[in-house]
């Protein structure tokens, strides 16, 4: 199961990515995406890489993690 | 490798970094030659990097990453990299890398070349910034002495990065040598090394150098002999605050942390210790027999951090301290990710307006929420280490963040800081 990463380098809050995918995305008081975070499941797949896609800042990608530190 | 005999001048030091000659012939009659073959070869890369493993040597920067694992990450990147000497020390509270860079820049230097042999790197870098003219002078000199001598086997050079904070974080220190932009990196694997250009970086604090270049000598017997089991080796310590003896001082890896803070003379009774530098966690007195070790800290929600104790005396006032270090940290943010621009400023707007008793009802709540939702959320782990800060002043002083609560301002919030700032920060 992938994740959702944001690069916080890239992000300007537009926010757009909470509005498109409110199950996994919230925000916090500044505008700037907070992601739950456990693994994407299998449903919100297709509506992530949307979020991915249509994010002005292209700061949202799927990426499934390696696990080290 | 046992503590053999030796007919030098000076009683040779196998595994203290304290008290090593600051010039090469001292280096020289006291550890001999770069212990590197003319040419390197696979067995000896194999040996050394092994060495290093059986040490169990983790850097000493901050992040406390095993040694050995950071080289076999740039032996695998296959060669002609650089090896860069992190002497940033951008923590205020901190003196180590000036130290160890002044007094003992031969140890730290053959630790860059033992490390760039390991891993066929082409040269090494020594980082020291602006300002720290001293520092630099004697890296300098040590240096051209080393040329001069033909004792380096690759190029020695100097840089001079710009005297911020996050100056030193590793991905920060990489790019402003690769294009003079002093701004840490996104990284969601660590595993991968850095880069300059297209030589692999591999970066490494002072201290971690330094040890290396003793345990190449005298083999990882000798750093075993001090220390615990699970953690050996001696280590830097910079002690300040209440203390009459501030200063670096060295000690074996476990030491409790009243006997060092022991050795540098406290004032006063002991109100609390804040260890592990500006994004380390304040320690109360029920802990101070705590041993200076990783597992032993992390079990009472510290870390060694960056080397650094900072002794608060009792007549002072822990938030007001902790609300000074928030907004100094909120001040040298590189302003690149959100959670850190606007929630670091925040969270220090709401400690002063607790240290002054300027409550709200809602003020504790979105303080936690604030923490909650900061932590985690950087490129860099700059932001983590102010709330890890934070909430460890909420517990250790909880008496004083009640009666704050309670509308009782501090009664120590006038008072000068104990703590150390390049410049004046108000709480």
């Amino acid at each position: 199961m992938p994740h959702i990463i944001i690069d916080p380098l890239a992000c300007n809050a537009y926010g757009y990515c909470a509005e498109l995918l409110p199950e996994s995305i919230t925000l916090d008081e500044w505008g700037y995406p907070i992601v739950r975070g456990e693994p994407l499941p299998a449903e919100l797949v297709l509506l992530a890489k949307r979020a991915a896609r249509d994010c002005p800042r292209r700061a949202l990608s799927l990426q499934h993690i390696r696990k080290n530190s | 490798m046992s503590s053999a005999s030796s007919t030098t001048l000076f009683p040779v030091d196998q595994h203290r970094l304290t008290r090593q000659p600051p010039d090469l012939v001292g280096h020289l009659e006291s550890h001999g030659p770069l212990p590197v073959p003319h040419s390197v070869n696979p067995q000896w890369q194999r040996d050394f990097a092994e060495n290093i493993a059986a040490s169990g040597l983790a850097g000493r920067g901050g992040a406390a990453f095993p040694s050995a694992v950071k080289l076999a990450g740039n032996r695998a990147a296959h060669g002609m990299g650089i090896v860069v000497i992190n002497g940033m020390e951008g923590e205020p509270a901190s003196d180590k890398d000036k130290e160890l860079l002044t007094r003992a820049p031969h140890l730290v230097l053959d630790g860059a070349q033992l490390m760039a042999a390991a891993c066929d790197a082409q040269s090494v870098v020594v980082c020291v910034p602006e300002g720290r003219d001293s520092v630099a002078d004697a890296v300098s000199y040590a240096i051209k002495d080393r040329k001069k001598h033909g004792y380096a086997r690759l190029s020695e050079s100097l840089v001079r990065p710009p005297d911020r904070f996050v100056a030193g974080e590793e991905s920060a220190l990489v790019q402003w040598i690769d294009s003079r932009r002093s701004l840490p990196m996104f990284r969601t694997d660590k595993s991968i090394p850095l880069r300059i250009g297209k030589q692999p970086a591999l970066v490494h604090n002072t201290e971690t150098l330094a040890h290396a270049a003793l345990i190449a000598r005298y083999g990882h017997e000798a750093f075993l002999t001090r220390g615990l089991r699970e953690e050996p080796g001696m280590t830097l310590v910079t002690v300040t605050g209440a203390v009459n003896h501030p200063g670096v001082i060295e000690v074996d890896r476990g030491t409790p942390l009243s006997e060092i803070v022991a050795a540098a003379g406290p004032e006063e009774s002991v109100k609390a210790m804040l260890v592990g530098g500006y994004g380390g966690a304040w320690v109360g007195p029920e802990h101070f027999a705590t041993p200076y070790a990783s597992i032993a800290l992390r079990s009472i929600g510290a870390s060694a951090g960056v080397g650094v104790i900072v002794v608060l005396r009792t007549r002072a006032c822990g938030v007001t301290e902790t609300a000074r270090v928030a907004r100094y940290m909120a001040q040298q943010s590189s302003g690149q990710c959100g959670p850190c621009v606007f929630g670091l400023p925040a969270v220090a707007d709401d400690l002063s307006k607790l240290a002054r008793a300027h409550t709200d009802p809602e003020l504790m709540v979105r303080l936690l929420r604030r923490l909650d939702e900061v932590q985690g959320r950087g490129a860099c782990r700059h932001p983590d280490g102010v709330v890890g800060l934070v909430r460890s002043a909420l517990t250790v002083f909880a008496d004083d963040v009640a009666a704050h609560e309670r509308g009782m301002p501090c009664s120590h919030h006038g008072r000068p800081t104990q703590l150390r700032f390049p410049h004046p920060i108000e709480p």
